[in-house]
């Protein structure tokens, strides 16, 4: 399948630059500067701890950086607090274990921060819901609750929740590791009718095919580093650094 | 020897009834009663007690006196059988204290009042009836203590006025919540220092509406325990609340004062605390202060099973897994949105059992309140045992006090497995 990359422009959705953090003395994401363009979609991979989560959460903040800046669509988190709400009331985020509010339904899951956040009428908001519930294909799941859902089915409603914030930028956290093999791709399938749909997208993820099909740009990161980033044909084929080559050797290798 | 690995299904299995044993009362008994030889032992002996026990108990209770005038009468007719005749003639002390007898009508009202204001926090359904729990405390106040009906509508007026005056800030001048509050806070005690008192009074000249005044001294029996229990019930619930999420909080001071009190309260036996309430306060507040006997009890009541009650509530707020938080943050919900929409509700939850507890502890706990001798049901027993007629009586009168807390115990104990049902989700 041809890759539409019409979508990417010039405007800067997140800028990261200098970021440092530690966890204690734990040194986990060292110097890393990035910059994100509006509509652009990045896969970033890398071996477990090597600081790929934690780098998406700086951008919502639900990690705090202790050095160098974040800018999300021209607001620098801060510890202003204002701020961080407006940031990720913008910014969806979408986690490994669903994080559904289990104590509401599906429609209320979607419509909960649209009313308070956005004080959006709740007849609009349960419109802008089914719209999204159909949009991940389950309108037909909107009055069951989230422990009555398969794996596959709660993490469609939860990127539904996180669209119906009508976000500029999506970030996923390792959305399908936690699903058995059969409902992985419907979650895929999602995510890839978002990315063409143009979304700006930050995905990590260890599903190298989505990787390969979607991403415009992969990003390898080691040690709290950037260790190579590039057009996924490119780092597939080519991969420069000798860390990448062994990751890569590791994961398609079987 | 190797054995073929290859297979398929030829045909397939309906699933069909399981077998007589496993369902049924059979399958009932079976599983629950007689699972092992053990058990089948236990089941046997639990039987034995119980009959034993109900088989002196039932001729006792049932061929119970009610009409006789002593203790002495009883055991003459026949000591073998319960004296319920005390109950009989004090039924009305165990109920309403000292209360004065023409007046019953007054706690009788509030009780019932009482049965209706809870309905409406119970059932959501009748949520629409909310107002009337809303003015339920007021009202059960004048009708308890008496006096001006002003004097008690005050209150609500000047509350009113203040959240009116707040609101007004924020709709039309003010953007800030803050400085809105204090204004709104100032607002109010300039009424009730200034304004309140001579409202009162010339609403009492305009339309005298009073009830004969009663004294907290004369409160007792049932009425009392019921005061004080429902009033530390509904109060020590949303202390317990904050103070749960203040011992969670990251701002360091506030979380020292809410370990604090909370370490503090819990370590001292509520008995000690009653003894403050009745006699160390007064040396502390300025000499001829009048602070009621009743509200001081209230006070302390409240402050201890909201220390209890910040500890459940952290409990279910340690149950919950942190990706609620981070979900909850990631959509752009504030602290107290967050909290009042994701977290609490699910931290209530889990807490059901372990609040309800805390509510049971503190409606039993009322009883303590014969040590300081205010006249609660275990306070007047006493006094009923050092009447000479009733000298001697035990079991009827403890039976009946029992009986009564036990009802009001094991109602809290239904709804609350009622509620547990309801608000399970999964499945």
């Amino acid at each position: 399948m041809e890759k539409t990359k019409i979508n990417i422009t010039d405007e800067v959705a997140i800028h990261i630059s200098d970021m440092n953090k530690w966890f204690g003395n734990f040194h986990v994401l060292r110097d890393i500067n990035l910059e994100v363009r509006r509509g652009e979609r990045i896969v970033v991979c890398g071996p477990s701890g090597s600081g790929k989560s934690t780098l998406i959460r700086c951008i919502n903040r639900l990690e705090e950086h202790q050095k160098g800046s974040i800018i999300v669509d021209g607001t620098e988190l801060t510890t202003d607090l204002k701020n961080i709400d407006k940031i990720r009331s913008e910014v969806g985020m979408v986690f490994q274990h669903f994080n559904l509010f289990p104590h509401l339904t599906t429609l209320e899951n979607c419509t909960l921060a649209p009313m308070w956040v956005r004080e959006t009428p709740e007849k609009e908001a349960t419109e802008i819901a089914m719209e999204m519930l159909e949009k991940v294909k389950i309108p037909e799941q909107a009055h069951k609750y989230p422990g009555q859902l398969s794996g596959g089915q709660q993490q469609r409603v939860a990127i539904a929740r996180s669209l119906c914030m009508k976000p500029r930028i999506m970030l996923f956290d390792e959305v399908t590791s936690a699903l058995d093999p059969e409902m992985i791709k419907e979650v895929l399938d999602t995510m890839i009718q978002l990315a063409e749909e143009g979304m700006t997208m930050i995905c990590v993820t260890h599903e190298m095919g989505f990787a390969r099909q979607v991403a415009d740009r992969v990003i390898f990161m080691d040690d709290g580093q950037i260790v190579e980033q590039n057009e996924p044909e490119e780092f597939f084929k080519n991969p420069k650094s000798d860390r990448t080559k062994l990751f890569l050797s590791q994961i398609l290798g079987h | 020897m190797m054995t073929k690995i290859a297979f398929v299904r030829k045909k397939e299995i309906p699933p069909s009834a399981p077998p007589i044993t496993e369902v049924g009362l059979i399958g009932w008994l079976r599983q629950n009663l007689f699972s092992s030889w053990l058990n089948s032992i236990l089941t046997v002996l639990s039987v034995y007690f119980i009959v034993i026990i109900l088989w002196d108990f039932i001729p006792w209770a049932y061929g119970g006196h009610w009409n006789t005038k002593s203790l002495r009468e009883c055991l003459d007719l026949d000591p073998d059988v319960a004296c319920f005749s005390v109950l009989t003639a004090r039924w009305k002390q165990l109920l309403f204290g000292l209360y004065p007898a023409e007046e019953y009508w007054r706690p009788t009202l509030t009780f019932i009042f009482l049965l209706l204001a809870i309905v409406p926090i119970l059932f959501p359904k009748f949520f629409r009836f909310f107002w009337f729990s809303i003015i339920y405390p007021g009202l059960a106040v004048w009708l308890l203590w008496g006096g001006s009906f002003w004097s008690i509508s005050i209150v609500y007026i000047g509350l009113t006025l203040g959240a009116l005056f707040f609101l007004t800030l924020i709709r039309r001048y003010l953007k800030n919540y803050m400085i809105a509050a204090i204004f709104a806070f100032l607002f109010t005690a300039v009424f009730f220092l200034f304004i309140s008192n001579p409202l009162v009074g010339l609403l009492n000249v305009i339309l005298p509406i009073s009830l004969p005044f009663v004294e907290s001294l004369k409160m007792g029996g049932f009425t009392l325990s019921l005061i004080v229990g429902v009033t530390g019930i509904v109060a020590s619930f949303p202390i317990g609340i904050l103070l749960a999420l203040g011992r969670q909080s990251n701002l360091p001071v506030i979380k020292m004062i809410c370990v604090g009190f909370i370490e503090f309260i819990r370590g001292v036996p509520l008995i000690t605390l009653l003894f403050v309430a009745s006699v160390l306060l007064n040396y502390f507040l300025p000499p001829g202060t009048n602070f009621d006997i009743v509200l001081r009890v209230v006070i302390m009541v409240t402050l201890f099973s909201a220390a209890y009650m910040a500890e459940v509530i952290r409990g279910g707020l340690a149950g919950l897994p942190l990706g609620q938080h981070e979900a909850s943050a990631s959509l752009g919900l504030t602290y107290w949105q967050s909290q009042r929409l994701i977290i609490m509700p699910q931290a209530l939850k889990i807490s059901i059992p372990g609040i309800v507890n805390t509510f049971i502890g503190l409606f039993k706990d009322t009883t303590l309140v014969s040590i300081i001798s205010l006249r609660d049901p275990v306070g007047l027993a006493s006094t009923i045992r050092a009447d000479q007629k009733w000298n001697g009586i035990y079991w009827e009168l403890y039976v009946a006090i029992g009986l009564m807390f036990f009802i009001f115990c094991w109602g809290m104990s239904q709804y609350s497995q009622y509620l547990e049902r309801k608000l399970k989700t999964d499945k």
